[in-house]
């Protein structure tokens, strides 16, 4: 068996006798975005926060890339993992540039590579480098604050990405773009994400796998549909909430499983990515029960109807 | 940017530098207002050795007293030092409350007339708004930034170096700021005991019953007091953060 990026064995934490984190066993695999979710007060930011010690356990134990995260200084094991947090705590005297720089500097990297890395990075975030490198944080909106905040994260090409309710604090329309870009971000770089966040639509929008916590123990692992299709307690079914669970449905699944391939239709083309719930919305603003789909390159590869979507 | 005609800081430069060169050219405007005093300008010292030693006195105090000031704020917003944070307000408190001529009275004793009880009573006189602004300072770094810090991988030490002082910098500066115009005006009372400052003829002209003297040594220090403030606000400017 493969060894788990992030392996979390028997954790427990305890604040004053209040019991946060109950004996949590969780096992990440490579590539994995793992969606920590629950209400709030059920451990979900202190298991976050235990990876990169920011938090010290009581008992257990945690291994990142199969090394005992004890075993390191923590200066050391931070650098070699992303962090974002929900007010982007960007340094608010440094530009950006020097604020992506963070931990390349910290690690000693040589002047050009620093400037390289910084330029790939905004533009992986789609902020223009020429506009954003010498702007200050207070010159940008919330929005452009949070994708600067990961790119921050990404700057020492981290393999584990932790990210702590990193867009809970913009608003709608916003969050739903940082969404898209996070889950785009990650199939681009394959980095292995956890993920924290009380609102069940963003998990289920960007994981691959969902841990629900419960009073800080495991109420269910699984993949999104698994977790919306199979609750396995009335805690899980109240949380993802009984209604509209049909639309829930949608919005975890993808237009990729599935379309038509091969057939062609008129119309501007949706992503193979996007999901149910967004070609549904397609069809009824564009009048249409049938949509071409486009795959990453644009190419449309095939044909998705009104049909297939309750199939 | 202003023009640099209209800064404040040149004007009261340019007086200041003008009196404290060249008094004598107010000679005629003294021997009309006080014709009964003799000689008209303070003599027993020139200005600028008055401007020196005052200068040298409070350069001293205020530079020990930010130093310690700062290393006490810092010391206490540490998770260590945190239980000596009452302890080094109630301190530096009383140092502040204490007055600076009973202080000199007290110090006499101990370490002899001339400038080092006036440096001894400055010193105590500046440290409170130094400490607390410090602290105030550094603990207005929000919670989110300090976060980050450790969650990239700052040791403690480049987090205070790199992400905590430079933040809390402007604060700190208006503690020093205050502490430093403060400690020029209260440094006169060194002459009660030895000390060579502005204070001097002020002393000597109540000692005399020669009001010119008084007037002299007041008006020196208070534009000694308003240039240095003039300066530390504009170097807070420099040192602003932006936003």
């Amino acid at each position: 068996m493969i060894e788990p990026m992030i392996d979390i064995e028997h954790v427990s934490k305890a604040y004053d006798g209040r019991i946060v984190v109950d004996d949590l066993s969780l096992a990440v695999p490579q590539g994995a975005f793992c969606v920590l979710l629950g209400p709030s007060g059920c451990g979900k930011s202190t298991t976050l926060r235990m990876i990169n010690r920011l938090v010290d356990f009581d008992s257990g134990a945690i291994r990142v890339g199969g090394e005992d995260v004890l075993l390191a200084p923590p200066e050391a094991l931070r650098r070699r993992i992303g962090y974002v947090i929900q007010s982007s705590g960007l340094f608010p005297h440094w530009r950006i540039g020097d604020n992506i720089a963070t931990v390349p500097r910290l690690l000693g990297w040589p002047r050009e590579q620093i400037d390289a890395r910084v330029g790939e990075l905004l533009t992986l975030l789609r902020l223009d480098p020429a506009i954003y490198r010498g702007k200050f944080p207070h010159q940008l909106s919330g929005g452009e604050q949070q994708r600067v905040g990961v790119a921050r994260a990404l700057a020492a090409d981290p393999d584990v990405l932790l990210m702590d309710e990193p867009f809970a604090a913009v608003d709608p329309i916003t969050r739903d773009a940082l969404q898209v870009e996070i889950a785009r971000i990650h199939r681009e770089t394959g980095k292995t994400i956890i993920f924290v966040t009380h609102d069940i639509e963003e998990a289920l929008r960007v994981a691959t796998v969902i841990a629900i916590l419960d009073k800080g123990r495991l109420a269910q692992l699984g993949t999104p549909i698994d977790i919306v299709e199979n609750p396995k307690s009335d805690f899980v079914r109240g949380f993802i909430g009984a209604q509209g669970i049909g639309l829930k449905l949608l919005s975890v699944r993808r237009v990729g499983e599935r379309m038509r391939a091969g057939e062609s239709a008129d119309g501007k083309p949706i992503s193979q990515h996007a999901t149910l719930a967004e070609a549904l919305g397609t069809m009824t603003e564009q009048r249409r029960d049938r949509l071409p789909v486009a795959d990453g390159e644009g190419r449309v590869v095939g044909v998705i109807t009104l049909a297939d979507l309750v199939r | 940017m202003r023009a640099a005609w209209k800064s404040p800081v040149l004007w009261v430069g340019l007086l200041f530098a003008f009196l404290l060169l060249d008094m004598r050219q107010l000679q005629p405007l003294f021997t009309a207002a006080f014709p009964g005093v003799r000689p008209e300008i303070f003599d027993r010292a020139s200005f600028l050795e008055l401007f020196w030693s005052h200068l040298a006195l409070v350069a001293v105090a205020s530079g020990a007293a930010t130093v310690v000031g700062i290393a006490l704020a810092v010391f206490v917003t540490r998770p260590a030092g945190s239980d000596f944070r009452t302890l080094v307000n109630v301190a530096a408190t009383i140092g502040q409350t204490f007055p600076p001529a009973a202080v000199l009275a007290l110090a006499v004793p101990a370490l002899g007339f001339g400038p080092r009880p006036t440096m001894m009573a400055l010193f105590l006189y500046g440290l409170l708004p130094i400490v607390e602004n410090s602290i105030a300072g550094i603990e207005g770094v929000p919670a989110a930034v300090r976060d980050a810090a450790s969650g990239m991988g700052l040791s403690r030490w480049q987090a205070l170096r790199d992400v905590e002082l430079p933040l809390a910098a402007p604060v700190i500066l208006a503690g020093v700021r205050v502490s430093v115009t403060i400690g020029i005006g209260t440094a006169t009372i060194g002459s009660a005991v030895g000390a060579l400052t502005f204070g001097t003829p002020i002393f000597d002209g109540l000692a005399g019953n020669k009001l010119p003297y008084v007037i002299q040594g007041a008006m020196l220090v208070a534009l000694f007091a308003i240039l240095t403030d003039l300066m530390l606000a504009r170097l807070a400017r420099v040192l602003s953060p932006p936003g």
